[in-house]
């Protein structure tokens, strides 16, 4: 069964037609790559997935069952992971309270339920560790580089054992050897049975951990490929038009 | 969970962090760069300085004035400060005192018990917070528009409801009344413990010690604060990651209405009369307060202690004028200057250096 199938979505925005007739499926554990020009539809697909809109047609199945998301919880609640391009952080607040933010880990009794900080410390911690990254929890986000927000996003959702998670461009701020740390997290995600879903312009880092290649282009789906069958250049082909379909 | 995993991982990084400048800020550090802490100094040079060149300034009688007048702006600079770090602002806090001073006022001289007037006034100034934070938090109205609104709403509602009279038949429970707002403790006797040297505190100062300690307690332990910090530093961030925004906010305005409502009330009780300007301009004494403190008026940053302190510096510089001779009326504009010098100091900590505000002048 698959983890996610996406069938027959379409999504207007008033007399703009953002997306229509897109299926595909994602297996627990594969890496799929998303890709399109500017305008394709991309960014619409995955606020799709994640919840923030319903679409207009078609239905979105996690696990087999029907799910109708209003609000991004929704996705959450069913194991769905956003990475947002912008990274999605407070600057004013450090590592941990980033990656604990509207999830804090609590101790005590209510009305004094209060944060349980060296256990949201001491977690962050182990998660940077396995991302070899070396942000320290108490930083401050403000003073960090594009790598260092990066290993913070993504370790929110390590936090919540997601099922898929969703990368927007995780490789576009970042330096060579972060660009290496995070392709192969999401190799370790993959060998832990998550599924990503990996938006990217780079094809390099798209032919390096995908299984598959979903094109978009002008909101239609015009390929769904495994990676072993393509090449970059039909794929360029296919994301500017110069191939129809494939 | 191995506590030595982590520390290792650090210092095999050290040498990292060192070359790009990226340091986890120590207890010392955050001190130093805390302007909170700089206030208190400030505070106490200006002090000892004033105690010794001026003799009724250091008198116990002087630190108890002192410390009720500026108890009453710090009690309200703690709900601006809890919307200052939300980014936003409440312009409205000053016409909502007046608005619940009216409104116990009103139920006090028709007799009801005092604590149904105090309800009554309380319940007034929520309601207005409620009305602010609503506009902002859930339609998205700017909260500079919405509570200039209300700054106007709340105080011609005042005028209208006290028939431009001053209130101050307060009926049966008019003693239970001054007594809230006029105790003092410890209190000055022949039979009492407490030697003279020692301020006869008021109750506007301890019900603000109250507050700020709970306000300050919430601030470090509390997810409810985290997440205010998080809507002022990135408020799509906080929405995106499934933080309550709007709720958040709500709660923000009506926290600061509830303040400036418990100032309100005491003010009531230590004046023993009601009058429909009580907290004209107390806006920007309070903000003023609050800046200088070290709550950013671009959102994220503030403290308790902060407000508390802030607005002790002011007091203290405004009792110093006087001291001094200066004619009251320049009162003004010292604490605009200072609202700007704040501002201005404020700048380091929100990312941009005084020398980088100075060379944008030039270029």
């Amino acid at each position: 069964m698959s983890l996610l199938e996406v069938q027959g979505v379409g999504k207007s925005f008033g007399a703009i037609r953002a997306l229509s007739d897109v299926s595909f499926s994602i297996e627990p554990g594969e890496v799929a790559g998303l890709m399109g020009d500017n305008g394709a539809g991309k960014s619409t697909m995955v606020k799709l997935i994640s919840g923030n809109f319903p679409p207009t047609e078609g239905q979105i199945r996690v696990g087999g069952k029907a799910c109708h998301f209003h609000k991004p919880l929704d996705a959450r609640a069913e194991g769905i992971e956003v990475v947002y391009q912008d990274l999605a952080l407070a600057d004013n607040l450090t590592a941990a309270q980033n990656v604990f933010l509207g999830r804090e880990l609590k101790k005590g009794i209510w009305p004094f339920r209060i944060l349980d900080k060296q256990a949201m410390i001491d977690r962050s911690a182990e998660l940077f560790s396995e991302l070899k990254s070396e942000t320290r929890p108490r930083d401050l986000v403000k003073k960090m580089s594009g790598g260092q927000r990066q290993a913070i996003a993504i370790s929110r959702t390590r936090l919540s054992n997601a099922r898929l998670v969703i990368m927007d461009e995780p490789t576009a701020a970042i330096s060579v050897r972060q660009v290496a740390e995070v392709l192969e997290l999401i190799r370790r995600m993959k060998a832990r049975g998550v599924a990503v879903i990996l938006i990217s312009h780079r094809m390099p880092d798209v032919f390096a951990v995908c299984d598959r290649i979903v094109v978009l282009r002008r909101g239609t789906k015009v390929a769904d490929k495994p990676t072993l069958q393509t090449s970059p250049e039909e794929i360029t082909g296919l994301i500017t038009g110069a191939i129809r379909a494939a | 969970m191995q506590p030595s995993q982590p520390e290792a991982i650090q210092e095999s990084h050290a040498s990292i962090a060192d070359v790009v400048g990226i340091m986890e800020q120590t207890a010392l550090q955050k001190l130093r760069s805390s302007q909170a802490f700089w206030v208190s100094v400030a505070l106490f040079v200006l002090v000892a300085f004033m105690a010794v060149l001026e003799p009724s300034f250091g008198t116990a009688e002087n630190a108890t004035n002192i410390t009720r007048n500026f108890a009453l702006i710090a009690i309200m600079g703690l709900g601006m400060t809890v919307v200052l770090i939300t980014g936003g602002i409440d312009l409205s806090v000053g016409s909502v005192m007046g608005l619940v001073a009216i409104v116990a006022g009103l139920l006090l001289t028709w007799h009801y018990p005092w604590y149904v007037a105090f309800a009554s006034g309380l319940l007034a100034g929520v309601a207005c917070g409620a009305f602010n934070g609503f506009f902002v938090a859930y339609i998205g109205m700017p909260s500079f528009v919405v509570t200039l609104g209300m700054l106007s709403i709340a105080r011609s509602l005042a005028v209208v409801l006290s028939g431009n009279q001053m209130l101050y038949q307060f009926g049966p429970d008019a003693p239970i009344v001054k007594a809230i707002g006029q105790a003092k403790w410890p209190v000055h006797s022949l039979e009492g413990w407490a030697p003279y040297w020692i301020p006869q505190f008021s109750s506007h100062f301890w019900v603000m010690v109250i507050m700020a300690l709970a306000l300050g307690w919430v601030f470090i332990f509390t997810a409810w604060a985290r997440h205010l910090f998080a809507i002022g530093g990135n408020e799509n961030a906080a929405r995106m990651t499934g933080v309550p925004v709007d709720r958040i906010k709500f709660q923000a305005y009506v926290f600061s209405s509830f303040c400036a409502s418990i100032a309100s009330l005491l003010l009531l009780g230590y004046s023993g009369s009601a009058i429909n300007a009580v907290g004209t301009g107390y806006e920007l004494r309070v903000i003023a307060g609050t800046v200088i403190g070290g709550a950013n008026l671009m959102g994220g940053y503030g403290t308790a202690f902060g407000a508390v302190i802030g607005s002790a510096f002011l007091e203290v510089i405004r009792n110093a004028l006087l001291m001094a001779g200066i004619d009251s009326n320049w009162q003004g504009a010292f604490v605009g200057i200072f609202i700007i010098l704040a501002v201005l100091l404020g700048l380091g900590t929100s990312g941009k250096s005084l020398k980088s505000f100075f060379t944008i002048k030039r270029d």
